[in-house]
């Protein structure tokens, strides 16, 4: 099966800044697909290339076996949601809707009514006739995804999608834009800087740093299972632990990660396990987040609500089962 | 410990500063609404005492005649100048001048477009330093001193000429100077000739609004139409235009009322036949008929404000 966007080396330098360094990407089609990364690593590069903002330096891109190189953004059937929306302040939102159809030359009763699908399907109907200054950004969001899905995209790109919106309003967004990719079987690719986001919404995320992809895997590969110590650091609360420390539990030599979770926080009177003191504890609610100094190794542990928490200084034992200790690709 | 112990020291609230100033800037902080009226109060005289003013006595100068045998003004409200106004040679001052400063506008327009386009998408830094320079080292010149150099320029001995008939292009310009109405002598005696001064002149008063406007639309806009699937002539059309529209008639405010009431360019260069503002001139100079004259300068504040009326209508002013 072909896939739904395919990079082949691609490459793409502002001068002397590589923003994407010899990307190779397929994604599937129908799939979630998360492009995860700290500002600045190539993710947004990456997107803006697909949409056609922007030309590969090398490499080549195809969009559902079609070559993409020189084809200007109008001529590929692929959408974008802008992270600011990038609504137009001069029409109302039915108009806005209906942009796409209407520079297609579709007559003004059916793009119109399109536009109210559209808008009916992001939860919004009736709106039409509002202008996107007297919109919330919640509201605006969902217009903006409207006037994307109007036009039925090969491919959805969504940028930052829910970066401007609040918490709660965000949690609701994110298992609604869900149910919709599955609903609609469009492939969605979306940039995020926020590792949850990326984790509970795609069905697989490719992890970006420096222009380069990190790893590409389903999010439980990418948490459990980081291949190097950038992916277990930015992804999840991971502990990096040095291949020092690591080769007195595996016997060998390499970066390790191991979850919070996985660690479990005793009292120093039995001598079995790594020797700490606790630095801080952070209350998240459901669980107590404690900051540990094991020996100079800052580590990081998590407990359920409701435990008895050690004193700050407190000299503690820390014990884990030797199987939850993950392994990277990184020697020491 | 010390920073701790000086956190501790210090006041809750500081002592009101001493003085009349002191006194003043907790006066105005309470009522903001007084300091609004003290630096308002200089303008609003200005705007609203010396300038409506002059303009409402001039609106009444237009409602009295003037007597054809003694010369002398009869102040009683009559329509009879506005009734002098409706004669065919005036009609035609009026047409002329209305024609003219639409020509002058659209040309603007056109013309500063691309200028304002590249200066609010593409220059920074240095290029746009430059950009304002070009744009406005023009206006550090006297105007006079522009007209004249056009004048020379233009002129059947000028260097237009010469570089013409050096490009062997001479007869091009022949065609056009053999054309009526825009034709004549040469161009510096001919309305083409005006019409080009115009646009030089009130060039900048369209670039800069409309730069500004451009400025103000954010470049994903651009790109969200691209996306949508328009052409950039579907996007020029249905995205830029209409954004930048606040923009263009603010300009062609500029360009449109400046040239209604001119009254040197056309008479530097260009035909004998009169505009506007060389009939108020002349009305109120040596014709010594002031009530004319008031009502020749009424027709540019009534266009200007169907204009404006039109471009409200169209929607021009919705996106600000």
């Amino acid at each position: 099966m072909t896939s739904a966007v395919s990079f082949q080396k691609v490459s793409r330098h502002f001068g002397k800044v590589k923003a994407v360094d010899a990307v190779d990407l397929d994604v599937a089609p129908g799939e979630f697909f998360a492009m995860l990364g700290p500002s600045g690593s190539g993710k947004t590069t990456c997107l803006r290339l697909i949409a056609g903002f922007e030309q590969p330096t090398a490499g080549s891109i195809s969009i559902f076996g079609e070559r993409a190189e020189g084809v200007p953004p109008y001529r590929r059937n692929v959408n974008t949601v802008f992270q600011d929306y990038a609504l137009f302040p001069h029409l109302n939102i039915l108009d806005n809707v209906a942009y796409g159809l209407m520079v297609k030359g579709i007559g003004k009763a059916e793009r119109h009514k399109a536009a109210e699908e559209a808008l009916a399907l992001v939860r919004l109907p009736g709106f039409g006739g509002r202008r996107p200054s007297q919109l919330s950004g919640g509201q605006r969001q969902r217009v903006a995804l409207a006037r994307a899905l109007v036009n039925q995209p090969k491919v959805l790109l969504l940028d930052e999608p829910l970066g401007a919106l609040d918490l709660k309003l965000r949690e609701n967004m994110q298992e609604e834009l869900k149910a919709l990719q599955k609903a609609l079987g469009i492939t969605f690719i979306f940039v995020t800087h926020d590792q949850g986001e990326a984790l509970s919404m795609a069905d697989r995320v490719a992890v970006f740093n420096d222009g380069k992809i990190m790893q590409v895997g389903t999010p439980q590969d990418i948490y459990e299972r980081p291949s190097t110590r950038f992916v277990a650091d930015f992804v999840g609360s991971s502990n990096v632990l040095p291949p020092d420390f690591v080769q007195r539990y595996s016997g060998q030599h390499r970066w390790g990660s191991l979850r919070p979770e996985a660690i479990r926080v005793g009292k120093a009177t039995r001598g079995d396990g790594v020797s700490a003191r606790l630095v801080s504890a952070n209350y998240l609610g459901a669980t107590t987040r404690l900051a540990l100094d094991a020996d100079g190794l800052r580590l990081h542990a998590v407990v359920p609500a409701g435990t008895k928490l050690p004193e700050e200084g407190e000299a503690l034992v820390l014990t884990f089962n030797r199987d939850q200790l993950h392994l990277m690709d990184e020697a020491g | 410990m010390s920073t701790a112990n000086s956190y501790r020291v210090a006041p809750a609230i500081l002592p009101a500063a001493g003085g009349i100033r002191g006194v003043l800037s907790d006066a105005f902080w309470r009522k903001p609404k007084l300091l609004l009226i003290l630096m308002l109060l200089p303008p609003v005289l200005w705007l609203g005492v010396v300038y409506i003013g002059s303009l409402f006595a001039l609106l009444l100068q237009s409602f009295f005649s003037i007597d054809e045998f003694s010369g002398l003004i009869n102040r009683e409200f009559t329509l009879k100048t506005y009734g002098d106004l409706l004669q065919a040679a005036n009609l035609d001052i009026i047409l002329r001048t209305v024609t003219m400063a639409a020509a002058v506008t659209l040309a603007s327009i056109a013309v500063a477009f691309p200028i304002a386009y590249y200066a609010a998408r593409y220059a920074r830094g240095r290029w746009k330093a430059l950009f304002y320079l070009a744009v406005m080292l023009p206006l550090w010149s006297s105007y006079l001193v522009k007209v004249y150099a056009w004048k020379l320029i233009l002129a059947k001995e000028g260097i237009l000429t010469w570089v013409l008939a050096k490009l062997n292009l001479l007869w091009l310009l022949d065609a056009w100077l053999s054309l009526p109405i825009v034709g004549g002598n040469s161009l510096s005696v001919s309305f083409t000739g005006t019409f080009i001064v115009f646009v030089y002149v009130w060039l900048p008063f369209m670039i800069l609004p409309m730069q500004a406007a451009l400025e103000r639309v954010p470049g994903n806009l651009v790109e969200a139409s691209s996306d949508l699937g328009a052409s950039p002539r579907q996007t020029f059309w249905n995205v830029l235009l209409p954004l930048a529209l606040p923009g263009i008639v603010a300009g062609s405010i500029f360009t449109f009322s400046l040239t209604l009431g001119d009254y040197i360019i056309p008479q530097i260069i260009g035909t004998s036949r009169l505009f506007i503002g060389q009939a108020v001139y002349s009305q109120q100079g040596t014709a010594g008929n002031i009530p004319l004259a008031a009502a020749f300068a009424v027709v540019p504040i009534v266009i200007m404000g169907l204009y404006l009326w039109m471009a409200k209508r169209m929607g021009a002013f919705d996106a600000i």
